[in-house]
């Protein structure tokens, strides 16, 4: 069994906004293609042209549909990634020390010369965020782009990772959420970010903004916004509509 | 903490970073390719690039697995077994050379319009053009046709510009958005970056879609309309919008031709606009009651009231809009049920647009003088942006929708204002400013002019003396005049059927035809391999060129394969399809970053060489050797006006030329060097109202992209449109069929209509309930994301989405099958359920099913045993209407495929349905079978 570090003030994450993804998987891939050329084993694709492809992914998006009593169901999207928790279940269960907490950050590694593929962290992981490589044997998580986020030899702007630099609609965040004033923590708090699972006890340091209300537009008739309205009567007559015009090109 | 490992935390991410374009869609992101010893090692988006700013798609980032992907042809082919089977032996390319010009030599001095030359998926459509231009057949075109020309067209003649290459909404500033249809691809980064951005300042959002996925799921509203309604909902709103006088007059008064007097007299000109003698349309001016030219100085257009002439009132356009569109029909509650939409939520929507535009306008302090002189001290700008792309296109009423949503646009003065949609140079672009169509051929000789155009009335059309079309498409014909794009989906069809005339060689670029990109899948393959009584072919010669082992390939006699977009020159063009922004001219290139490893040549330079073989003017020197060298060469310095190229950055001979200057032999290194792109920004005074903005006029003049200045006025009312209804009417020398006089004149209206769709109006709905359509997935692009190992986890197959009810009805439970019908034919596939749809739609997703054998994959690939295309239910033609004439499944307008009109009716597949239908037999794969698993890394 591996100990967690001391809780460390400053805690990378990620801050994903659920109003804003549309689903695109750029993150996914993006994410596919750094960390099969970095960290580690190159992310594997078994049977990659045949009938059951399946490949390791460190970040996937899922798709669901809230039904609603009085309004259109709402579709959201949702890209899970590792949550590198404070109370990271999968590190205590591991039997080799592979799983670490890094103190000074608080990001969720695997060392994986030490990783024996047992497999004890994916299923102590409520999240499911853990794949084992079919091909290297080895557990594949998130690093929070640790080669790119520390990267000297990356331009100062590059340096967050690859999911962040690439989301074209710009939902997802990244930041010391250990830091109350830092930007992350700041749109958090604005717009009420919450924990995925909070009862599991793992103190996720992601977390998530809501979608905003869907559906919400419900203004008065049109006619209550024009003063004085241009015809009386609900069926407009030409008649009506010339004396607007000429009163409006009048005033022009 | 002394054990914690220390992971390299700088590690050297690549040796190299070239920086080209992408082409995993048609998007033409500005990508960087981190190279390792040598090879392709990981891209990312280019953060200096106009297009996407540094971000990149799902399809974006998997460029380097379509790079490797095994589906990439190695060797030019020549079919050894029947067509259609995939059975070829690689050649040299000499002797493919060799043998297409033997093929094509004859036709030229012969009879050029029998090579058919139509290219896909083409971003060099100036190029392809020119070429089929020089050998001089009429018969060439892209795939517009079948995409979205309804939307460039109806764009061009309202506005001068439509969306996407033409256009976009100022993200930066727009308060309120309305998207309709599906749009995924078609400025698929740009979308998504500005959606962003409206969700960052909280921004209104509302998505016009029969289902709530993508950017639909994001909108803020949901309008979960029924497809092929769009237009009736559009004008609904107009009616609200006139109906409350929430309309912008002085822009209307201004900047189009709503106070235009429209003549009235019974006659070869009814419904024309008055016009003086020296030809100017005629306004009233309201302080002297007299008609007078609309760009007199120092008058006040009327909008209301017309002037007699001879007994006669000429009203102005306006007066016919309003009337037209203030009658109850268009009523919210008369259109609610048609549409799928609450009449409440109707009027709200029109309510958000007014007080958004009106109660929420946007002032920018800067001042600005009008092409009639006129200063104004700032731009004042009403926030109401809208995008379409697709979903309205791809119906038989998608023109007059498109119509009706640019006039909405217009009517609340949103175009070109701050806030609203902005066009991207070189648009604006009035259709006068287009050229016309051309088709005039003889044995020997170059066309006459360019293929596609801009008709203005019946005279422009190109049809014979009996109105026999004189293109093989029918494209700009009576039964599609206004076709800008050409009718690719009709080619095979038509040329099978020998109407209007028989082709001899069929030669495609880029074009899936044996599959997704036709409509009627399963016969036209049968249509490729029929044979006359001799054993010949029906289309006697096929070429093809593609960089992947598609299902077009087992149906090609000679295959010339090309690159992958990383191993390639190519020119991103303003002569082409532009990737402008609204605030500045741009252009790009790719190049190659790495040689092709394969027996492969970029298609464009082998139709360079191809047209020095056959001595294609432009294309020979004097001394009849290749006047190019490859495509980079004609790139450089190839001129289509004295000094005006394919690129218009870093011109002249020191480069610093911009727009105009001489070819510079350092203009492919100097993009290199400059991150592969060039950019340059439009003044801060000409960033606005462009069509009447005498500093953007100038600054177009002196880029370029005009001769002359152009300032020109919207077209409410569509004068051409209202040619072709007068020719139908019997007036003129250019008389119709008379089969399709009615359809003329219901359809080609000069001022926005909606009609059925023809299959709407055509199917019993009690037969054939339900809508059914496709959706786009944002990580594919057409057919080519099936072969990359990444993209196809992603998408593999294609589920049929159908609401609860359906579900309920026809007692589906997870794992079932259904089966759909349509007039046409069937498919089979699994059933999913998703209740966030329009009740009377079911959907899947667009070209992700594969025939066997093609792409590399294995034959029981999801893509080829779980997945159909709705492509098999729906024909190129109508149902016969017993009158033994053959009527396009299309736009009576332009031609534009009517994909979404659709009708179908769903059933529960047996118990122990497991494979979808049709399944077609296998194509043989001329490549090695694709490896088995991957653990792709570069080592550097």
């Amino acid at each position: 069994m591996t100990s967690l570090p001391p809780p460390s003030a400053r805690k990378l994450g990620l801050v994903i906004d659920l109003d804003t993804c549309v689903g695109c998987h750029a993150c996914v891939i993006s994410c596919k293609g750094w960390n099969t050329e970095n960290y580690g084993a190159p992310l594997s694709d078994m049977d990659a042209y045949g009938a059951s492809p399946e490949g390791t992914f460190l970040n996937r998006v899922h798709t669901f549909e809230v039904a609603r009593d009085s309004a259109p169901p709402m579709v959201v999207h949702f890209p899970k990634s590792c949550l590198h928790c404070d109370n990271a279940p999968c590190v205590t269960v591991c039997p080799t020390g592979a799983s670490y907490k890094r103190a000074e950050d608080g990001i969720v590694l695997v060392n994986e010369s030490a990783c024996i593929g047992c497999g004890l962290c994916a299923w102590a992981c409520p999240y499911g965020a853990r794949e084992m490589d079919s091909a290297a044997k080895v557990m594949k998580k998130c690093t929070l782009c640790v080669d790119r986020i520390y990267n000297d030899t990356l331009p100062e702007e590059d340096r967050t990772p690859a999911c962040v630099r690439t989301c074209p609609a710009g939902a997802r965040h990244f930041g010391d959420l250990g830091d109350p004033d830092s930007d992350v923590s700041q749109l958090v708090a604005a717009r009420g970010g919450f924990d995925l699972m909070p009862e599991q006890g793992t103190a996720p340091v992601n977390k998530y903004l809501p979608p905003r209300g869907r559906d919400t537009l419900e203004i008065p008739d049109l006619a209550s916004l024009c003063a004085p309205a241009p015809q009386a009567a609900p069926n407009a007559q030409p008649t009506g509509l010339l004396g607007w015009l000429d009163r409006a090109l009048e005033r022009l | 903490m002394a054990s914690q490992p220390m992971p390299d935390l700088s590690p050297q991410v690549s040796d190299e970073v070239r920086k080209t374009t992408c082409y995993m869609c048609a998007c033409r992101c500005g990508i960087n390719v981190h190279m390792k010893a040598g090879k392709v090692a990981y891209i990312e988006g280019n953060r200096d690039h106009p297009v996407n700013k540094g971000v990149l798609c799902a399809k974006g980032s998997a460029g380097i697995m379509q790079h490797l992907s095994p589906a990439r042809l190695r060797a030019p082919l020549k079919r050894v077994g029947p067509r259609g089977s995939g059975q070829f032996e690689e050649i040299s390319w000499e002797e493919a050379l060799q043998t297409a010009t033997d093929w094509l030599a004859p036709l030229r001095a012969t009879a050029p319009e029998k090579l058919a030359f139509f290219t896909g998926r083409d971003q060099s459509q100036s190029f392809t053009g020119w070429w089929a231009q020089a050998f001089g057949t009429p018969n060439w075109a892209a795939h517009g046709g079948f995409c979205s020309v309804n939307m460039a067209a109806a764009g061009i003649y309202t506005m001068g510009g439509a969306f996407w290459e033409f256009g976009q909404p100022d993200w930066d500033r727009t308060k309120l958005f309305l998207l309709f249809g599906v749009a995924e691809d078609h400025d698929s980064n740009p979308i998504k970056m500005g959606l962003g951005k409206l969700k960052a300042r909280g921004a209104r959002v509302i998505g016009v879609n029969p289902i709530r996925s993508g950017y639909n799921a994001v909108a803020d509203d949901w309008v979960g309309i029924t497809p092929g309604t769009d237009g009736l909902f559009i004008l609904s709103l107009a009616h609200e919008l006139l109906r409350a006088g929430k309309i912008d007059l002085g822009y209307l008064i201004r900047y189009t031709n709503a106070p235009y007097l429209v003549n009235a007299q019974d006659g070869p000109d009814k419904g024309l606009f008055l016009r003086g003698e020296d030809g100017k349309p005629l306004v009233r001016d309201r302080r002297t009651g007299q008609a007078v030219a609309w760009d007199s100085p120092e008058i006040a257009p009327d909008l209301a009231n017309g002037v007699e002439i001879g007994g006669v009132t000429h009203l102005p356009v306006f007066r016919h809009l309003a009337d037209r569109y203030l009658a109850p029909e268009y009523a919210p509650d008369a259109v609610a049920a048609r549409c799928g939409i609450p009449a409440a939520r109707i009027r709200a929507i029109a309510a958000e647009i007014a007080r958004v535009a009106f109660e929420e306008e946007i002032t920018i302090n800067q001042p600005w003088t009008d092409f009639r002189g006129q200063k104004h001290d700032s731009m004042i700008g009403r926030p109401v942006a809208m995008h379409a792309m697709r979903g309205v296109s791809a119906h038989s009423n998608g023109f007059q929708t498109a119509r009706a949503l640019h006039m909405l646009q217009i009517l609340i003065g949103s175009v070109e204002t701050p806030g609203g949609f902005r066009f991207k140079p070189p648009y604006p672009k009035p259709p006068e400013a287009h050229p016309r169509p051309h088709a005039g051929h003889k044995p020997g000789q170059p066309l006459d002019g360019p293929h596609l155009g801009y008709p203005l009335g019946p005279e422009h059309l190109l049809i014979q003396d009996d109105n026999t079309p004189k293109r093989i498409d029918k494209a700009f014909s009576w039964e599609a005049p206004l076709s800008a794009h050409g009718l690719m989906h009709m080619v095979i069809s038509n040329a099978h059927a020998g109407d209007p005339y028989p082709v001899d060689t069929l030669f495609l670029y880029m074009a899936n035809m044996a599959w997704n990109s036709s409509m009627n899948t399963s016969a036209v393959m049968e249509m490729l391999t029929d044979q006359n009584p001799d054993g010949s072919y029906k289309i006697p010669r096929i070429i093809y060129s593609d960089a992947y082992s598609s299902e077009m390939v087992a149906f090609a006699d000679l295959i010339l394969p090309d690159t992958t977009y990383l191993e390639r020159h190519d020119c991103i063009s303003l002569l082409d399809r532009p990737i402008c922004e609204a605030e500045a001219l741009a252009d790009s290139i790719r190049w190659p970053v790495v040689a092709p490893d394969r027996d492969v040549r970029p298609f464009q330079s082998v139709l360079l060489d191809l047209g020095a073989r056959l001595g294609l003017p432009g294309m020979v020197r004097e001394d009849g050797q290749p006047k190019f060298k490859d495509y980079a060469d004609y790139i450089t310095n190839h001129e289509r006006r004295p000094g005006v190229g394919p690129l218009a950055g870093f011109r002249g001979e020191d480069g610093t030329g911009k727009g105009r200057g001489a070819p510079n032999p350092g203009q492919i290194e100097a993009y290199i060097q400059n991150g592969g792109f060039w950019l340059d920004h439009i003044p801060p005074e000409a960033q606005f109202f462009k069509p009447w903005n005498a500093a953007y006029q100038d600054w177009a003049v002196a880029r370029g992209l005009y001769d002359s200045p152009q300032p020109y006025v919207f077209n409410l009312y569509v004068e051409p449109l209202r040619k072709f209804q007068l020719a139908a009417e019997g007036h003129g020398h250019r008389q119709p069929p008379d089969h399709l006089r009615e359809r003329l004149i219901q359809t080609m209206n000069p001022l926005p209509i909606w009609y059925p769709t023809f299959t709407d109006a055509e199917t019993d709905p009690a037969e054939y309930p339900l809508h059914a359509l496709t959706q786009r997935p944002m990580a594919h692009y057409h057919s080519w994301g099936s072969q990359n190992a990444w993209l196809r986890q992603l998408h593999g197959h294609t589920p049929l989405y159908v609401s609860g009810d359906i579900w309920a009805q026809h007692g589906f439970s997870e794992g079932d099958w259904a089966t759909l019908t349509s007039p046409h034919g069937r498919i089979t596939l699994p059933v999913v359920r998703m209740d966030a749809l329009n009740p009377q739609t079911v959907w899947t997703w667009n070209a992700i099913a594969k025939r066997r054998g093609a792409w590399a994959l294995g034959e029981e690939a999801p893509e080829a045993t779980r997945s159909s295309l709705l492509n098999h239910l729906i024909h190129e033609l109508l149902p016969p209407k017993g009158d033994g004439l053959r009527w396009a499944n299309s736009d009576p307008i332009t031609g534009q495929a009517a994909w979404y009109d659709l009708r179908v009716r769903i059933e529960k597949a047996p118990a122990g349905q497991s494979v979808s239908y049709p399944a077609h037999p296998a194509q043989a794969s001329p490549l090695p079978k694709a490896p088995r698993d991957l653990a792709h890394q570069v080592k550097g």
